[in-house]
């Protein structure tokens, strides 16, 4: 073990050089359209092509990271990546640990997909993603809560029968709904108050930069040119 | 090959579809040429679109995304044998000190046997390795900043000066990569470790008294004996105990991406799940089964070839040993050497 670790050091000291400061972009990578992984293996989707224009108007250079959802959050503390930029919404609870840019989509609605109309969505089993503003709202209403580390299991569940219908973002069911047998339920409801990019809540300055760098973008139009490209929901 | 689900065939997915705009996936490569850009394999797979049947499966199953898939194959296979070793060298030392003559290091062993077996392994994955990483980078920074002022744990987060960071932030992914590989080849071979120190704690009092009273009579030392006596009869004690581990290890690699290390499992359920056609040039629907059916086959292949070394180590650890097979193996070859040691 001491000569790993000492192996792993060495390793690091050889690249510390390299003075470039690279700000490493934390997301998930399984959430279409807001980001996931293309047919050639890399991040995709309209949080990479937020991030990088993000980044070059920020002058940084930027680097991608996947990390389970589960651990987003811790390992964004632990300084293992700077940001997460990964669809995730501002929520008052969240805003406890980190805090977020303002917003780079406007407030988006939620909405239930089931396999066909009258699912009793109050009382129902109803999936969603684990640590999500869908499953506290599931909670809320009462209906049974089944949960899935991504958000693809979701919708699986409800095609599988395991669950009657499935809560998420719309944008995200969108896509699934008009490709498959799933039909839209129920009301649209609206959660969280849009989605930021969390940060380290003592990074006070690259949190700027960014949040600088979104304005900047929503100025010029630049950003609903890609919300529209990529169909997340309403522009500002 | 089990009869795949056909591809979905794209001239009818296309029709509803027309009235909306351009899909996204078209623009994609408007991009600045990403760093990685690799040419098809087959040069037909430019528009897969139109492919159908075979060839439509020998350009998905190339794609890079399914090269990173076979790549984490080979990841798992060189986690195993990093891992194993040094699990067992943990196991070995967690062993010796257990049964040491000096209490407190006696204590020191039976305590992580105690405490890291007790602890649930993906709470060990969640929380050690968190831990790991921030222990390692506090000791740089305490070495690398001394004059840093501010408070290294603020609130929730957890601060260190840049150079401290491990590995640096501005260091390529691969060497992010290699760092988390061996943080988790450092908390495989602790978990496990403790498992193996268990059963070599056993296997060694599982050796007769007699052989050590024999070698006590020749007027070995404790260590002579030890060594020249002990350790290599125990093996064949410890060997179902550690043949279990290591089949339990082999399907223990999941655990790896909750350190961000793409294994077969995470990529068989990102590959599998299903894909709709804005986002892929293969869309496809819920696939999961056949991949994980393929994780299947290797894992059983994979088993399987574990049984049979493991069988024949055993035969050869039997050897001269008294034990039931030991004493089969003298009598079916009488003409065979005789006692170890």
């Amino acid at each position: 073990m001491k000569s790993l670790l000492l192996g792993s050091a060495a390793l690091a000291l050889s690249a510390s050089f390299a003075l470039a400061d690279t700000v490493r972009l934390g997301t998930e990578g399984a959430y279409p359209p807001y980001n996931f992984i293309n047919d050639k293996g890399e991040v995709d989707g309209f949080e990479r092509e937020l991030g990088d224009e993000l980044c070059k108007r920020a002058e940084l250079t930027c680097e991608w990271v996947t990390n389970d959802w589960d651990s987003i959050i811790p390992n964004l503390l632990s300084g293992n990546y700077d940001t997460i930029i990964a669809g995730m919404s501002i929520t008052a609870e969240r805003e406890e640990v980190v805090d977020f840019t303002q917003g780079y989509t406007p407030p988006s609605p939620s909405a239930y997909a089931a396999l066909s109309e009258g699912v009793d969505l109050e009382s129902g089993v109803i999936a969603a993603q684990t640590a999500t503003i869908q499953a506290n709202h599931v909670v809320s209403t009462g209906a049974t809560l089944v949960e899935y580390p991504t958000p693809d299991e979701t919708v699986s569940a409800v095609n599988a029968g395991e669950a009657d219908a499935v809560l998420a973002d719309k944008d995200f069911l969108e896509p699934v709904v008009s490709s498959s047998d799933l039909i839209f339920v129920g009301e649209d409801v609206l959660l969280g108050d849009g989605i930021g990019m969390a940060f380290r809540e003592s990074d006070a300055e690259l949190r700027g930069k960014f949040d600088a760098a979104i304005a900047s973008m929503k100025e010029d139009g630049s950003l609903n040119d890609l919300i529209v490209k990529w169909e997340v929901g309403g522009t500002w | 090959m089990p009869p795949f689900p056909l591809p979905p065939d794209p001239s009818a997915r296309a029709l509803p579809r027309q009235a909306r705009p351009l899909r996204p996936v078209l623009q994609v490569d408007t991009r600045p040429a990403p760093q990685m850009m690799r040419p098809a394999i087959f040069s037909f797979c430019s528009d897969p679109a139109s492919l159908e049947g075979f060839q439509w499966l020998s350009c998905y199953l190339t794609t890079g995304k399914h090269m990173g898939f076979y790549v984490s194959f080979g990841t798992v296979l060189l986690l195993l044998a990093i891992t194993a070793p040094m699990a067992l060298l943990f196991g070995f030392g967690g062993a010796m000190a257990a049964r040491a003559r000096f209490a407190p290091l006696s204590w020191v062993g039976k305590g992580y046997i105690a405490i890291v077996r007790g602890v649930p392994d993906i709470a060990f994955f969640l929380f050690f390795v968190i831990a790991l990483d921030q222990a390692i980078e506090w000791l740089r920074h305490q070495v690398k900043c001394p004059d840093w002022e501010a408070e290294v744990w603020q609130g929730n987060d957890f601060v260190v000066c840049a150079i401290a960071k491990m590995p640096q932030s501005s260091s390529p992914q691969w060497m992010h990569e290699v760092y988390g590989f061996s943080i988790a080849v450092v908390t495989f071979a602790i978990v496990f470790g403790a498992f193996a120190a268990n059963v070599l704690f056993g296997a060694m009092r599982a050796v007769p008294r007699a052989q050590i009273e024999t070698a006590e009579a020749y007027g070995m030392s404790h260590s002579q004996a030890f060594w020249r006596v002990l350790v290599p009869q125990m093996w064949v004690y410890a060997l179902p105990g550690l043949s279990n581990l290591w089949m339990v290890l082999i399907k223990a690699t999941p655990l790896l991406f909750l350190l961000g290390v793409e294994d077969i499992v995470y990529w068989a359920r990102e590959l599998g799940g299903s894909k709709t056609p804005q986002f892929t040039e293969y869309p496809h629907g819920d696939w999961r089964m056949w991949y994980f059916l393929a994780l299947l086959i290797f894992y059983l292949g994979f088993t399987r070839i574990s049984e049979v070394v493991l069988a024949r180590i055993s035969r050869r650890l039997s050897h001269g040993q008294a034990t039931l097979a030991g004493e089969a193996q003298r009598r079916a070859k009488p003409s065979a050497e005789g006692t170890p040691a």
